[in-house]
Formats: structure tokens, sequence, C-alpha cells
């Protein structure tokens, strides 16, 4: 048992060493499973992290030993090895990708079950591979420069780093290779070449922490906090951070949860991960199905306001020439908003905002600004049934709809640049006047 | 039909400089493809195909679908196996030549999820001349600014590639291959599916780009612009049907040879034509 | 043989069966590794199921694994449809979660439970199939017939589905639907498999046998069967392997096999074998070849014909992109079969039974190039390579036309394949 920091009650200190295992461990698989996301191969990281076990029953049949070294150069063949057999199986043996894939990595991972089950008893054992022994990491010490470590940290602590310099060093090229191979192709970046070089790393990284997580748990954190992350931004950078941050809090949650349940640090490590992405795939802004779903209130919101002005500014338009404005009642009003709940909430914002207004005998009519907009809308419409007719042939009565739909987004620039592309800007093809704009009002009276 | 236009000259020399005087002595062709079959099996989807350009030209590439134009473009940037024959860019290998070639693909080969924005796009445009492991400086980032200005994207600098309407998708695809100043650009159906406005904006760059010196090669999907924006054109459907100057070329007897007669905008033209030439 | 062999023998034979029939939908599909998902993700079902029930129960655990894969797939697909998640990102998510929610269960139990009343976790991650009993092979057997009887009655909508499902949808065939059973039937055999072999070990026996039977037919019905026998074949040869060299787990020695039989086929199979393949393609490139070099024989005989002229062997070096190497061993093979006379090194005469084949091959190249031209909308599609081809693969009345054009523009050679009626030479 690991006897530092000092500060920490024994508890605390466990803890503290298996997180700190955990978020190394997980920080390294994040950064990498970023790229493996990003290109649609996820299932090359689960194919090449069950093969890998292959080239550890290899390294250790060959050299009788588990040190870290021949274990790295078996995983790290079997990983080129997997990668490349699938692709060429792909490729040349007419069978589809997602076949060859699981022929190969099933293959490799039966060779690996065989060698080890011959092997007598040794470190190789089952439990490790399948459940992962993060829970007993600060049980295994190693001294380093004077230090209490856990051993498994010896390995995790370079592959992190090992990671981080390899996204930088090569960030250009990952970029460019991931994005559009292609084109790095003619450009002479190898995306072959490089694509290899990713699936080295992902088997570098899986296979350090094999020992940690076990095989399949580390998928988990190969892909689960990069998906949550791609949720979240936009940017690649920040995509990299989060995955990290986000693989950092599942080793907190996952310690915590194995504590509170008494069960298996890794498997909670995962579920940890797992309840993340739901989240985000649930709150997420911008690409979460609530936000989703609150933009889209949003918009049939607008438009169903909208609809309101414009029809009563049409009402307006054809009412006597003597009367300045038009009443109509409550129930009228949400007729014109559209059936639903949709309508009355529009109403209520259309009044909230001063578009709308009540008179004394309960009757509702439209404000100053309220008229302002509902000219823009009924411009809108009318400058694009303008602009349909006069450069597509269609029928008069297919000029409506379009026209109906698309007011809502055609802005005064718009405006603008319809007026310059149509012949004539003053009546729409039935004759009805289009309304001026804003600062046509004020250049139009300059010109009369 | 007359014996010279049936006249099997699987050599086909392209004299694009009929036209225009050349004093230059004999420099390597800009782009040599000579015999070259591309089949996937027994179909031959490129077939005895010999082109030669030997000066920079503005060049138009039409055929009906499945005519192999993609495929052409693809076989000279070595993207594809050759069944036979071969391809030589200013006298040499493509894969020598890389850095002297631009590629602007079709906007269906990539993926518009991915987390970067319209700089960054266009910036990768410089990575070829960086090399290995090199970052993209300041010389660089300047470059790529400019090539956005030039193709009037630079205000869309900071916005994801997701969030782009189609032309100016495209347009960040010209703007990258503008930031790899190449001598010889192919360019992949660039005017498919974007406004007249942006097409307008690409039709521009083509010009300034060969005024330039440089080489334009477009395969291009609507045939009544091929006059407005190409000097020379190229007809073909699997094998060459004709290559040159358009007034040279660009004949409705050639346009039957590419399209067959299912034009009928082509077949109005070429009565007309026919009409006046007998009257005349 | 022991009674227990013998109930492993046809335990493992009879699941090889269904893995085979129900996998080949799978891989039709580009779904191979959906079984591989289904049984990471059956994983904390079964665990489930042995907390509620409290015992050791197979059908209730088999049951809870069902329920728990099946959730996996509707996740995955709800996955794709619903958000930017890319269906490859699903399926990895939801098997190393659901894993990984799987063995917390099962270290749960572990902990919980008194000795001697495990859920076995392992047993169903790697497989123990010396644990088979009668009655698992009978619900085995059940599980297969099963299968076989949905895929016989409902054979051509599911054949329709596979092939084109906006297709069927559109001709009024649930096709959502379908493909749920596909997917449920995928997931019975998954699970049913699991004890026996373990996950891996089963999602490598959905897809070998079906990926195998594929290289040796082009039928669906056909691919079936054979993929359901290699299936029977390596479980029961897998079983009595592992038998025999006790110590030798048996679902991989099964994985194995399988793999060995499928990269024979890969190699040996007629037709879409790799051997097949190399051959036929080097046949057809050297033949080609050669009707590439009569060709141009030909055009440069053809302007001082009727008498067969000394070439120049540079001559025709420079026509085409021929390497000395290549153009010296097509040489040798003409002249070999007596086509072509060489007097030296440089000049080459055609003799005459290779003007004849000349100018057939000229003929046929002539007749396609025309072709291309007169009618380009067909030009892809009828197109071949092979020059040779051209009478089989045209309508006879438009060969008769293009000959007729060919011969007033003075460029048809005169050959016996000819349609039409030739004047006398």
């Amino acid at each position: 048992m690991i006897d530092w920091p000092v500060f920490l009650s024994p508890d605390a200190r466990l803890a503290f060493w298996t997180i700190l295992c955990g978020v190394v461990c997980n920080a390294s698989c994040a950064i990498i499973g970023c790229y493996l996301v990003l290109r649609r191969m996820s299932l090359l990281g689960d194919a090449i992290s069950h093969a890998v076990l292959a080239g550890i029953a290899v390294a250790f049949l060959l050299t009788g030993s588990l040190a870290p070294l021949p274990v790295f150069i078996g995983a790290v063949t079997v990983g080129l090895l997997t990668a490349f057999l699938t692709q060429s199986l792909a490729t040349w043996g007419r069978i589809t990708e997602d076949s060859s894939m699981g022929i190969v990595f099933t293959s490799l991972f039966a060779i690996g079950v065989i060698i080890v089950s011959q092997i007598d008893g040794v470190h190789l054992d089952t439990d490790c591979v399948l459940y992962g022994s993060i829970d007993t990491a600060p049980v295994e010490i190693i001294t380093v420069a004077g230090y209490d470590i856990p051993h498994m940290l010896q390995i995790l602590v370079p592959m992190t780093v090992l990671t981080l310099l390899f996204v930088i060093a090569f960030w250009k090229e990952l970029k460019i290779a991931s994005f559009d191979p292609l084109l790095a192709t003619t450009m002479g970046i190898g995306a072959s070449f490089m694509h290899y070089l990713l699936m080295a790393m992902v088997a570098g990284v899986t296979v350090s922490s094999l020992e940690a997580v076990g095989a399949i748990v580390v998928v988990a954190m190969l892909i689960v906090p990069p998906a949550t992350a791609h949720l979240l931004t936009d940017r690649l950078g920040w995509m990299l951070v989060w995955s990290v941050a986000i693989g950092g809090v599942s080793a907190v949650l996952g310690y915590w949860g194995a504590v509170r349940f008494d069960t298996n640090v890794a498997g909670m490590m995962a579920v940890a991960a797992g309840g993340q992405f739901t989240l985000a795939v649930a709150f997420a802004p911008k690409h979460g199905l609530l936000s989703r779903a609150i933009g889209r209130m949003q918009l049939a919101l607008r438009i169903a306001a909208e609809d309101v002005i414009a029809k009563l500014y049409r009402l307006e338009e054809q009412a006597a020439e003597s009367t300045n404005r038009v009443d109509v009642s409550r129930k009228e009003c949400e007729h014109l908003a559209g059936a639903g709940w949709i309508g009355r909430l529009a109403i209520l914002v259309l009044s909230r905002r001063k578009q709308l207004a009540t008179s004394a005998s309960g009757q509702w009519h439209l404000t100053t600004t309220g008229r302002e907009l509902g000219r823009s809308l009924v411009r809108s419409h009318r400058l694009w049934e303008t602009f349909l007719d006069e450069n597509f042939e269609l029928p008069p009565d297919h000029l409506h709809e379009p026209a109906e739909r698309l007011e809502h987004f055609i802005g005064p620039q718009l405006q603008a640049r319809l007026v310059q592309e149509l012949a004539q800007s003053r009546t729409d093809p039935q004759g009805k006047v289009i309304p001026p704009g804003e600062a046509a009002n004020d250049s139009e009276h300059a010109a009369e | 039909m007359s014996t010279r236009t049936l006249a099997s000259s699987r050599r086909v020399l392209s004299r694009m400089a009929e036209s225009r005087t050349s004093s230059e002595p004999a420099a390597a062709p800009v782009l040599d493809i000579h015999d070259v079959t591309v089949a996937y099996h027994r179909k031959p989807v490129l077939w005895d195909f010999d082109l030669t350009i030997t000066e920079p030209s503005l060049v138009g590439i039409v055929g009906p679908n499945g005519a192999g134009k993609s495929t052409l473009i693809k076989a000279i940037l070595g993207l594809i196996p050759l069944t036979s024959g071969s391809v030589s860019v200013l006298g040499q290998d493509f894969a020598k030549q890389r850095k002297l070639v631009g590629y602007v693909p079709q906007r269906e080969s990539v993926d518009w999820d991915f987390p970067i924005n319209v700089f960054d796009a266009v910036l990768m445009g410089t990575y070829g001349e960086l090399g290995w492991l090199r970052r993209p400086g300041r010389k660089q980032r300047r470059w790529a600014m400019h090539c956005l200005e030039k193709v009037g994207i630079a205000d869309l600098a900071q916005r994801q590639i997701g969030q782009l309407s189609g032309g100016q998708q495209q347009r960040v695809f010209l703007a990258r291959a503008l930031a790899q100043n190449a001598k010889l650009y192919l360019m992949d159906e660039p005017m498919a599916g974007v406004d007249a406005a942006t097409e307008h904006v690409i039709f521009q760059l083509l010009r300034e780009l060969h005024d330039e010196g440089r080489t334009v090669l477009v395969v291009h999907h609507d045939l009544r612009t091929v006059p407005d924006y190409f000097d020379d054109v190229v007809l073909m459907n699997l094998r060459l049907v004709a290559a040159g100057p358009v007034e040279k070329v660009f004949t409705p007897e050639n346009l039957r040879k590419t399209y067959g007669r299912r034009l009928d905008i082509l077949d109005d033209a070429g009565e007309a034509m026919r009409s006046r030439v007998r009257s005349e | 043989m022991e009674y227990n062999t013998q109930i492993v023998l046809a335990g493992t034979s009879l699941m090889g069966v269904c893995a085979g029939l129900v996998g080949s939908f799978a891989v039709l599909r580009r779904r191979a590794l959906i079984g591989d998902t289904l049984a990471h993700a059956a994983l904390p079902g079964l665990c489930l199921a042995f907390l509620i029930v409290g015992h050791r129960s197979l059908p209730a655990m088999l049951f809870g694994a069902l329920l728990s894969g099946l959730v996996g797939v509707l996740i995955i697909t709800a996955l794709r449809y619903g958000t930017r998640i890319k269906e490859d990102a699903a399926m990895g998510i939801v098997l190393s979660v659901f894993y990984g929610a799987g063995i917390a269960l099962s270290r749960y139990i572990q902990n919980q439970s008194t000795a001697g009343s495990k859920a076995g976790l392992e047993s169903y991650i790697l497989g123990k199939p010396a644990g088979m009993i009668l009655q698992d092979l009978f619900l085995i057997g059940g599980t297969t017939l099963a299968c076989l009887l949905l895929i016989v009655l409902l054979y051509k909508e599911f054949k329709v589905v596979l092939f084109d499902s906006q297709f069927a949808s559109v001709q009024g065939w649930p096709a959502l639907r379908l493909d749920l059973l596909l997917m449920a039937m995928i997931a019975v055999a998954v699970v049913i498999g699991l004890p026996a072999v373990g996950v891996v070990m089963m999602a490598a026996l959905l897809i070998i046998p079906a990926a195998t039977a594929r290289l040796w037919t082009e039928r669906l019905a056909l691919m079936l069967v054979i993929s359901a026998l290699f299936g029977a074949t390596i479980g029961g040869a897998g079983t009595l392997l592992s038998a025999r060299f006790a110590g030798l787990p048996t679902g991989p020695v099964i994985v194995l096999l399988g793999s060995g039989l499928f990269g024979v086929s890969l190699l040996f199979a007629p037709r879409s074998g790799f051997l097949a393949r190399w051959l036929d393609a080097q046949n057809f490139r050297t033949r080609i070849g050669e009707q590439a070099l009569l060709c141009e024989l030909y055009n440069l005989t053809e302007p001082s014909l009727p008498s067969l002229v000394e070439l120049d062997r540079d001559t025709l070096k420079s026509q085409r992109s021929w390497s000395d190497n290549e153009l010296s061993k097509r040489l040798t093979r003409l002249n070999v079969a007596d086509l072509i006379k060489p007097s030296d090194n440089s000049r080459i005469t055609l003799t005459p039974s290779g003007y004849a084949k000349a100018a057939q091959v000229a003929r046929a190249h002539r007749l396609w190039q025309l072709f291309i031209e007169s009618y380009p909308d067909s030009a892809p599609d009828f197109t071949d390579l092979d020059a040779e081809t051209i009478d089989e693969k045209l309508d006879q009345e438009i060969v008769v036309q293009l000959e007729d054009r060919l011969r007033s523009a003075g460029r048809l050679p005169k050959t016996t394949h000819s349609r039409t009626r030739e004047t006398t030479q």
C-alpha cells in the first residue's frame, strides 16, 4: 500500500491513486479515440483491442515474461496486422469490410486464447483481461526515483505522453488525412501511412490500458468520451480537450460508483462514460435532443406569430381607405395564428412585444411596430412571388405556396438583392402593390 | 459520315495552340495522356484515351454520364490504377510533380461533419509544400487568407464547414486549391449545384488562373455554358471524341457523336446551322 | 464416444447450423459485426436476470440476455437516426458500455453471493461447452428449427428486404418489421450460443460460415445451405478436436477451423477465389494485349493491301505505350502461333492466317468505336474490352448497320465474320 501523499487518509490515498491511474489511462485513449470516431473507425478500435491479446500471448511465448517492451512490440505488430489484413481482405478478397474485420480479429483473438490456455497459471489470468486490475492498482507498487507509485503508471504515463507528442507532432497530417484522404494522397501526405501510424498508436494505447481496465472497457474509453465530446463542440482542438476531461470524470465517477456498490472499477468507469454520453445526447447545446426540440419549437412559434401579423396587415390593406386599423376578436386572432397552444403562446408573445394591442372593447389590432413587421413580411412575400414569376415558368397558382413559406426567412438584405434582380418591383403577379422597404421609403420619396 | 471524322486516329493530338502563336521551343507538354485504358473487370471506363496539352489552357471536359470524366481526373492524379497506358505531368510522372497539381474534388467526397472551420480547411492547401511535421507559419496563414479573399468568403473564415451552403462549400474547395499554388488544376464539376453568383465567381477565378499561366482542366456538367467559360474543350465518351478550341471542336456533329440524339437543343442548333450553311 | 461429448457435439453442430443460417443475412446486410455487438450487449441482461431470479436459471438468463441485446440494438438505431453519431460509433458505444455494466453487475453478484452460486460470467464470455446438458440441446435444437422454419416461410420476403429495402417498402412489404425480425433471430442465435462458445466466438460463428459460403455461390438459397453445412462441420470438428486434445478450449478451435476453411476458400474457390481471379485476369490481359497488337499490325498493313508488307518494329512500338519487353513477348507469342513472320529483329510481316485474325480484330475494334460514337447512351453498358465479343453483345441489326457505314467509308476489314455479303476482294 502506498504511503504518500501524507496529507490524505489511507482511504483517500487509495482513491487518489486508483483515480489517477484511471485518469491517465482514459486520457491516452480519449486522445487517440477522437480520430477513430471522426474517421468512422470505432469498430476497428474494438477489433484491435481484442486482437492484441494474441500479440501479448505470442510475446509471452517468445520471451517467457510480460516485460513491457516485448508486450508492446507484440501488441503493435498484431494491431498493424489486424488493420492490414482487414483492409487487404476487403480489397483483394472481395468481401465486405465489416465481414473482413470480424473474421480477422476473432481469429486473432482465438489464437490468443488458445496460446494462453496452453500456458500454465502465471500473470496472464483471464480475470485481468476481462475485469481489469485497476482496483488493485495502489497495491502493486514499484519504486521510481525513491517514490512508490502504482505499477501500472509506469506504462500508462509514458504512453499518454507519447500520445500527446504524436498528436502534436502530426497535428496537420492527422487532420488532413482524416478530413480528406484523397486530397492528402494527391499531396503526397500518404493517407495510408498516417492510417497505419494511427493504428499502431491504437494498439499501443490499448495494450497499455489492458492491464488496468481489461480488453473491452478499453473500447469504452476509446470511443465514448470522444463521441460525447463530438456532441459538445465543433472544433477539433476542443473535442480533444473535452474527451480527456470526460474521460477523467468517468474515472472519478467510476471509482465512486465501484466503492458505493461494491463492484468492479473498470465496469463502473464504462458505465459512467455511458451516463455522460446519454446526458450529452439529451442536453448538449446545439446537438442535443433537447436543444434541437427547443429550436424547432422556437421556429414554430416565430412562424405562428409572423403569420398573425402578416394576415392582419393584409386585412388592413383590403379594408376601406378610411379605416387605419382593423380589429379582430381574440378568437379570430387565435385562428389566424394556427391551431393549438402554439397559436395562443404566439399571441401572448406578440402582445408582450407590443406588436399587438387590445382596445377597450377587447378586440385586437396591430400596433405601429406590428404594422412595420407586417409590411416587411408582405413585401418579402410579394417580392419572392415576382421573382419566381419573372424567372421560372410557373403557373400563377403555384407562386403563393413557396412565397408563403419563404417570407419568414427573407430579411431586408435579401429583399434589397431581389429588388436589384427584378425588372420591376412595384406590383406582384396578382397586381397587388409591393409595400416599400424602410430605406426604400426614403429613396423612393426622394426620387419622386 | 466523312472519312476524316471516322479516321480512327487513336492518337488525337490536341492542337490546343493552333490558333495561338507559339514561339517556345518544345517544352514538356503540360499534360500528356497516352493510350490510357481504365477498366473495372471487363468494362472499360476509359478506352485508349489520348490527350496532349502543350500550353497553359482553360479546358472544359464534357461528356454524358458514365463517360469516364471523373475517372480521367482520378487517373491523372494516380488515385486509380491504369489498366494500360501512361500519364505524365510537365514531362514527369505525376508522383514527382505532386506539388504542381491542384485538385478540386466533388463535394460529396468529404465529411462535412468534421470539426474544422473554413480557414483551417483552406490552410490545408499549404500542407503539400510544407511537407512532413512542419507547421503552417505566418506566411502560410497570410496566403490562406489571401485565397479566401480571392473567392469572396473571407468573412466566413471562422465558420464551421458543416454550416455552409453548397455554393460556399464549393468556394472553400476552390480557395483550398488556390492555396496549393499549382501549375495544373484538375477540377471535378466545380459548378454543379451552385447558385448563379458562385458560378460567376468561379468562372472569374478560372480566367485569372489561366491568365497567370496555369492550366485549368474542368469537368463541366452544363453544355450550354461551355462556349462562355472555356477556350478549349474535350469531348469524351469512354474514348476521346474531339479536343481543341471551342470554335473548331464544339460542333453539333461532335456533340452528336458524344451525346447521341438526346439533346433537342443541339439538334435544333445543328439544324439551324445546316440550314444557314445551305442557304449561304 | 462419451455421452457428454455426444451432447456437446450435437449441440455445437446444431449451433453451427443456426449461426450459418442467420449469419448469412447479417453478412449480406453488411451488418457482420452486429453479432459481436449483440453478444456484448447481452451481458447485463444475463446478470440482471440472475439477480432477479435469485439463482442460475438458464432460460431466465437467456431471456434476460435477449432483452438486453435487443435494447442495445434499439439504442443503436435510435442514435443513428436521431443524432449526429454515426453507426459504427453507436455500435462501439453500446457494445462497450453494456459490457461494462455487465461486468460491474457480475462483480457485484460475486461479492454479494455466498460461495457456489456465482453467475459464472466467465463461462459466457469464453464459453464452456462442457457444461452442456440435454435440456440445453433441446433449446438449441428448437431454436435452430424455429429459425429454419421462419426462413423457409418468409424466404422471398427476406430476400426482397435484403436486396433493396427501399424497393421493398415501396412494394408494400413491411421492411422495417422484417428487418427487426431478422435482428431478433440474430439476437436469439447469439444468445443461445453464448454459454457454449462465448461472446467473441459467437460473433465469429455468425460471420465465418456465411462469408465462406458467399465465396462459393451467387445464389441466396444455395448460400444458406452451404453456410449451414459449413457451420455444422466446423462446430462438430472443433468439438472433436478439442475433446481429443484436452486443454484446447472448444470455442477458439471452432473459430480457427472456420478461418482456415475461409482462407482456403478465399484462395481456391472457383470464380471468386483469389487464384481463379488471378488466372482469369492474366488470361484476359494476354488476350487484350494480343488483340491490341494484331489491330496495330492490321492498321499498318492496311494501306498497302492486298500485299502483306513488311512492318518496322519501331513504328509499331511508337503507336502504343508498350515497353520493349512487353512487345517482344507478344511478338514471340504471335510468332509461335504462326501469325507473323519476323524477317529479322526489327521487321515483321503478317502471315495469311495472321492477316485473317488481325482483320477480324480490327473489324471488331472499329465496330466498337463506331458504336460508342453512334449510341453514346448505351456505350457504358455494352462495351467490352474483349473486342471479339462484339457479335454476341450487339444486336445483329445494329452490327449490320455499323458494318455498312464502315464499308462506305472504306474502313471495313474483309473477314469471314462479316454479317453482310461482301463483294469479292
